[in-house]
């Protein structure tokens, strides 16, 4: 018994899924079939690739062509589905320790060639799968089971880092404002070149509960009071900016796309042997 | 205006984390274990309980063929 949306894109006999309650995997999950069932996508020609975490179980949840892979390598799993098959549309899901520490170097450097996949980040700010860890986008001076005394490190933008890198498209949703988040989405995997949508995720059972912040509703009300968009966001000073919830696009741009530029090459060089 | 749409719950799904009556606007839900509806009466249907439910335990059926 379910909705029409989640009939259509979900494995309904793998529901309920694992994930905890209140966990914001399951709206930013649902965000992403709503994304895909709006831009009428054919669903045979979706192919979603994970790597491995909480968010990255959405593989096994949603029916699409499926790939579920290794910690941190589905970057360059859905590199190999889109070179070999372009014309599939490749989408990947992943937390932020699978995205940004373990693929770290995957990600820059899959937005540095722009190859034309969409990235869409489950960003908790914490290590959920394996118990509460603090992840590369952990606030400094927030709690996880490896930071006791409070983390040291200052967090990555995902967002910002990926249009450093070179992505030309990226933008930064939330789990409260699911509409904007919704487009902002479409609108990635509409692009063309290499698209990140750094979603801010909900974890209540390890975020929430070490930092005090409350449950699911206190953590989802925290994204709806502290949000500004991406617009103002980047105009502020960096310490200020860093207590806020930021929505909207960071980067949209027109740049050579990696697989289009590779089958140039393949064309002129048929050409010129004959 | 004739409401075509109805407020479904699959209680089997919900896990009770109230994510569903903190942002109804109308207080139509109440979440203890579960999700119960308590007043249905002033449901605007706007969806809001459907786009943030986590596990798909809430959600608006179009009654629309069978009007
Ligand atoms: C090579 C390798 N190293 C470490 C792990 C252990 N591991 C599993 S999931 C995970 C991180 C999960 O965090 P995140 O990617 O942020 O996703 P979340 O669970 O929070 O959704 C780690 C370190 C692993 N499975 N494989
Ligand atoms: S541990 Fe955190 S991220 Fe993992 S399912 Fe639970 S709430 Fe979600």
């Amino acid at each position: 018994m379910a909705s029409k949306l989640i009939d259509k894109y979900m494995r309904e006999d793998h529901l309920p899924h694992i994930w905890c309650p209140g966990c914001g995997h399951g709206i930013l999950m649902r965000n992403v079939a709503k994304a895909i069932d709006n831009l009428g996508i054919n669903q045979e020609k979706v192919c979603l690739v994970s790597g491995i975490g909480c968010a990255a179980r959405a593989a096994g949840y949603m029916d699409f062509q499926t790939m579920h892979t290794t910690h941190g390598r589905a970057i360059a799993f859905a590199t190999g589905v889109k070179m070999a098959r372009p014309d599939l549309e490749v989408i990947v899901i992943a937390g932020d320790g699978d995205i940004a520490a373990i693929g770290g170097n995957h990600l820059i450097h899959a937005a540095r060639r722009n190859i034309n996949i969409t990235v869409i980040v489950f960003n908790n700010d914490i290590y959920g799968m394996t118990g509460g860890q603090y992840s590369p986008t952990t606030p400094t001076g927030d709690y996880g089971t490896t930071a006791p005394y409070g983390n040291l490190d200052r967090p990555f933008d995902i967002g910002l880092l990926a249009a450093a890198a070179g992505a030309s498209y990226s933008a930064k949703g939330t789990c409260y404002h699911v509409p904007q988040t919704i487009k902002l989405i479409e609108d990635g995997i509409k692009h063309k070149g290499f698209a990140l949508i750094d979603c801010l995720g909900v974890c209540p059972t390890y975020y929430g509960r070490k930092n005090k912040k409350g449950g699911a509703v206190e953590m989802l009300t925290r994204q709806k009071e502290n949000m500004i968009t991406a617009e103002q966001a980047y105009k502020l000073p960096i310490h200020e900016r860093e207590s806020k919830v930021i929505l909207g696009k960071i980067a949209e741009n027109d740049f050579p796309e990696f697989t289009e530029e590779y089958q140039k090459i393949i064309d002129r060089l048929v050409k010129q042997n004959g | 205006m004739k409401n075509n749409k109805k407020l479904v719950i699959n209680t089997a799904w919900c896990k009770g984390c109230g994510i569903c009556s903190a942002f109804c606007p109308k207080q139509v839900l109440e979440v203890k274990a579960k999700v119960k509806i308590v007043n249905l009466d002033a449901c605007i249907y706007c969806g809001q309980c459907e786009m943030r439910c986590p596990d798909y335990a809430i959600y608006l059926e179009d009654t629309n063929n069978d009007a």
